[in-house]
């Protein structure tokens, strides 16, 4: 009786050493600060940064192989606060990666004129386009993040910019000015 | 000596079958064998855990439970066995491969389940197989579990795609699908004996 019980609990002893050495030899490093970035991106997933998403952006930043101005959907705020995060001077948005938009906006599908060739549903980054082949497509635009990736490939020119209708729903004080936020006052 | 562990491989892998011949590890073979991407990773995962498993319970058995005659306990040793090799396993896998440890997900914590696994340690006592004969017999009835998942995998990825009569579509066809691969399975009967 005695001897299983020990022989047992030392089988279990032993066993726990070895997984708890393994714990700690094969640990995965995750990059605590990849995550902060991240969190501070808009989570468009555009592409506009000239990598495949915000968090393969968040990545680069942390290697130092991106600057912290490429992100035209966060525009200024983003920039400030990735600079006040990361302990460095802000800079101005980097002209080649975009532009910053006045106001948000969505695509629309003119649905007369779409061919129904789904080259749009493959570029939109967060399947925001709903159809199939030969069928009209449509845009979600709860989802739609307004990167106008969907425009290029359209053969038919059948999709156009707009601006997020503002209902009682979305309706909120305007943004205060930029001035206000780099003397200190948000970010 | 060398035609010996080659009767144990030949035997495990074709003739006495964990899955289609011995019905051992039957829920992984359902539940994995969808995409012939994750069966190849599962595959892999069940091979080195097999192995290792097999050696280690040989291990515990001959020198714990044997001398101390706690022949009685062999099950919850030998589950205890197989619980810490997956999780470690799973701590290198995550390390090595993380694009595999997304494959395999769930899976790779359930070999902890897979009977397989079990039925392997538990039938090495009972065959009273040497060291090397445990890790040869583990070996090769991993390697009939992956061929066996594999190729099933890649007849039900065709399924998928192909008319099957309304009543028999999922897991119904998959089933006889099984069932045959077994049948055919019992032909390599009379290859070897043991």
């Amino acid at each position: 009786m005695l001897t299983a019980i020990l022989s047992l609990a030392g089988l279990a002893i032993v066993f726990g050493l070895i997984l708890g050495f393994a714990a700690v030899r094969f640990r995965v490093e995750s990059d605590p600060i990849v995550d902060k970035i991240d969190a501070l991106l808009p989570q468009t997933q555009c592409g506009q940064c000239t990598f495949p998403g915000c968090r393969p952006y968040a990545e680069a930043i942390t290697k130092g192989e991106a600057d912290i101005n490429q992100c035209p959907p966060g525009g200024d705020n983003t920039i400030l606060a990735l600079a006040d995060l990361l302990g460095v001077d802000p800079k101005p948005l980097n002209p080649e990666n975009g532009e910053v938009k006045e106001e948000k906006t969505v695509v629309i599908i003119d649905e007369n004129i779409c061919i129904g060739c789904t080259l749009c549903i493959q570029a939109c980054p967060v399947d925001a386009i709903l159809g199939a082949a030969k069928q009209m497509h449509t845009v979600i635009e709860e989802e739609c993040t307004g990167c106008n990736l969907c425009i290029p490939p359209c053969p038919v020119e059948c999709i156009y910019i707009v601006p997020v209708k503002k209902t009682i729903q979305s309706w909120k004080w305007p943004d205060p000015d930029n001035t206000q936020v780099e003397n200190g006052v948000a970010g | 000596m060398i035609t010996e562990y080659l009767l144990i491989l030949v035997s495990t892998i074709l003739v006495n079958n964990f899955v289609l011949v011995k019905f051992l590890g039957l829920c992984p073979f359902m539940s994995v064998s969808r995409k012939l991407e994750t069966a190849m990773g599962m595959s892999m995962a069940t091979t080195f855990v097999l192995t290792l498993a097999s050696v280690c319970s040989y291990l515990v058995n001959i020198y714990i439970l044997e001398p101390a005659g706690l022949e009685y306990l062999r099950t919850i040793a030998f589950i205890l066995v197989i619980a810490a090799v997956v999780q470690f396993t799973e701590m290198v896998v995550h390390k090595t491969s993380p694009l595999l440890y997304q494959v395999l997900g769930i899976f790779l914590p359930l070999i902890t389940t897979n009977c397989a696994v079990l039925g392997v340690a538990l039938l090495n006592t009972q065959a009273q197989h040497t060291f090397m004969q445990s890790a040869v017999y583990g070996f090769g009835a991993a390697i009939g579990f992956s061929l066996v998942l594999i190729m099933f995998s890649a007849m039900r990825e065709r399924l998928a795609a192909a008319d099957v009569p309304t009543p028999f579509r999922g897991p119904a066809i998959a089933l006889i699908t099984a069932g045959l691969m077994s049948l055919a399975f019992m032909g390599f009967s009379g290859l070897v004996k043991g």
